[in-house]
């Protein structure tokens, strides 16, 4: 499956506040169920995520169980230059991850 | 004076009209604000992981000395398969039975592409159901119910009016008659099969109407259908055409 969507405005002006929309693939096992034989599912989420912009760390944020599948997230960051978004997260399994989304600004 | 009647007479034929359509009501409007804001925005829509996966397999070719992709015979999906979501389950001349969507996408698979079948309710099948639903997005429900397809679609009338189960209901006894009433806490929809494949909050992911039916039949306390089974597609037949002109919502989001 796709890993995530990443989703900017199509036009972005420079000093205009812009929102980020980022929908993650990830099963967000919380750690509280049991399969069919009674055993706990090992927790299993994403509990680290941040975006970078250019060099610039725009936002960092710690998730828990509590959080659905297939998170989405949402922020704002004000447009300076034409550059790189960079998405990155890790999750229980070890894993790292990270997206990019390179962004035109006017 | 005659003509002031007659257009009285066509207003009031006008609001019949609007009224026998407004009777039918989306699952979506029975849905929580925030479940609904979920589907009015395709980069919130988490189904849309499903689309842009489905839009992958499209073009994708498999391997072997005869691998066509979905595109190489079908072309342009925006085009080739609009409207198509809108049309099944229809009636299938050369195995003479009714098939739905995600079966022509086996047989597809099989016959053509020489590849085995994608398992129901795997990522990769609801993901190909889910993209090619979407083409028809908009468009009114328009399933055949006459010709051929009309015993299927009695059948399917007669299961959707026959008390089942443990607890003793019909899919009419709540989707008919109790339609707009509460179960527990949440409002029973008229269950229009207007938006599958589905995300559904509840099950945390993507299924088929086939998945959803077996929910509902287990919550009965029946033996749900096997899928894919007559019995299954001549309901799946029945709903669809008690749908007819809701507009095709897939993939939507259901609590």
């Amino acid at each position: 499956m796709a890993r995530a969507l990443l989703n900017v405005p199509k036009r972005i002006r420079r000093g205009d506040v812009f929102e980020v929309k980022v929908l993650i693939s990830h099963p967000m096992e919380s750690g509280q169920r049991r399969d069919d034989r009674g055993a706990v599912i090992p927790r299993d989420i994403i509990h680290q995520f941040s975006c970078t912009y250019g060099d610039e760390l725009v936002l960092r944020c710690e998730l828990f169980p509590a959080i659905s599948a297939n998170p989405f997230l949402s922020f704002h960051v004000r447009a300076r230059d034409s550059g790189t978004l960079v998405f990155a997260w890790k999750d229980d399994q070890g894993a790292s991850h990270s997206e990019t989304l390179a962004i035109t600004v006017e | 004076m005659n003509r002031a009647l007659a257009l009285a007479a066509l207003a009031l034929t006008v609001v019949a009209g609007v009224g026998a359509v407004a009777e039918k009501r989306s699952g979506y409007l029975d849905a929580g604000p925030q479940t609904r804001a979920m589907q009015d925005d395709d980069t919130a829509n988490p189904a849309f992981l499903w689309v842009q996966r489905g839009e992958t397999m499209w073009g994708e070719r498999p391997a072997g000395a005869d691998g066509r992709s979905c595109q190489d015979c079908h072309g342009d999906a925006a085009q080739a398969m609009r409207g198509v979501a809108a049309r099944q389950p229809a009636w299938d001349a050369a195995t003479a039975r009714l098939m739905n969507l995600e079966q022509r996408i086996d047989r597809c698979r099989e016959e053509r592409q020489g590849q085995p079948r994608l398992p129901p309710e795997s990522e990769g099948r609801l993901a190909l159901a889910a993209f090619v639903g979407l083409q028809s997005r908009g468009l009114p429900m328009s399933v055949a119910v006459d010709g051929p397809a009309a015993a299927g679609h009695a059948w399917g009338k007669a299961l959707f009016e026959t008390r089942f189960g443990q607890l003793d209901l019909s899919c009419a006894d709540c989707h008919d008659r109790q339609a707009g009433q509460r179960l527990a806490g949440n409002v029973i929809p008229q269950g229009h099969p207007n938006g599958y494949p589905i995300y559904r909050l509840e099950w945390q992911g993507m299924g088929s109407l086939s998945r959803r039916l077996r929910n509902c039949m287990t919550g009965i306390r029946a033996e749900p259908f096997a899928p894919g089974s007559p019995d299954a597609l001549a309901l799946e037949l029945y709903l669809a055409g008690r749908a007819r002109g809701l507009a095709v919502e897939t993939p939507a989001v259901r609590p």
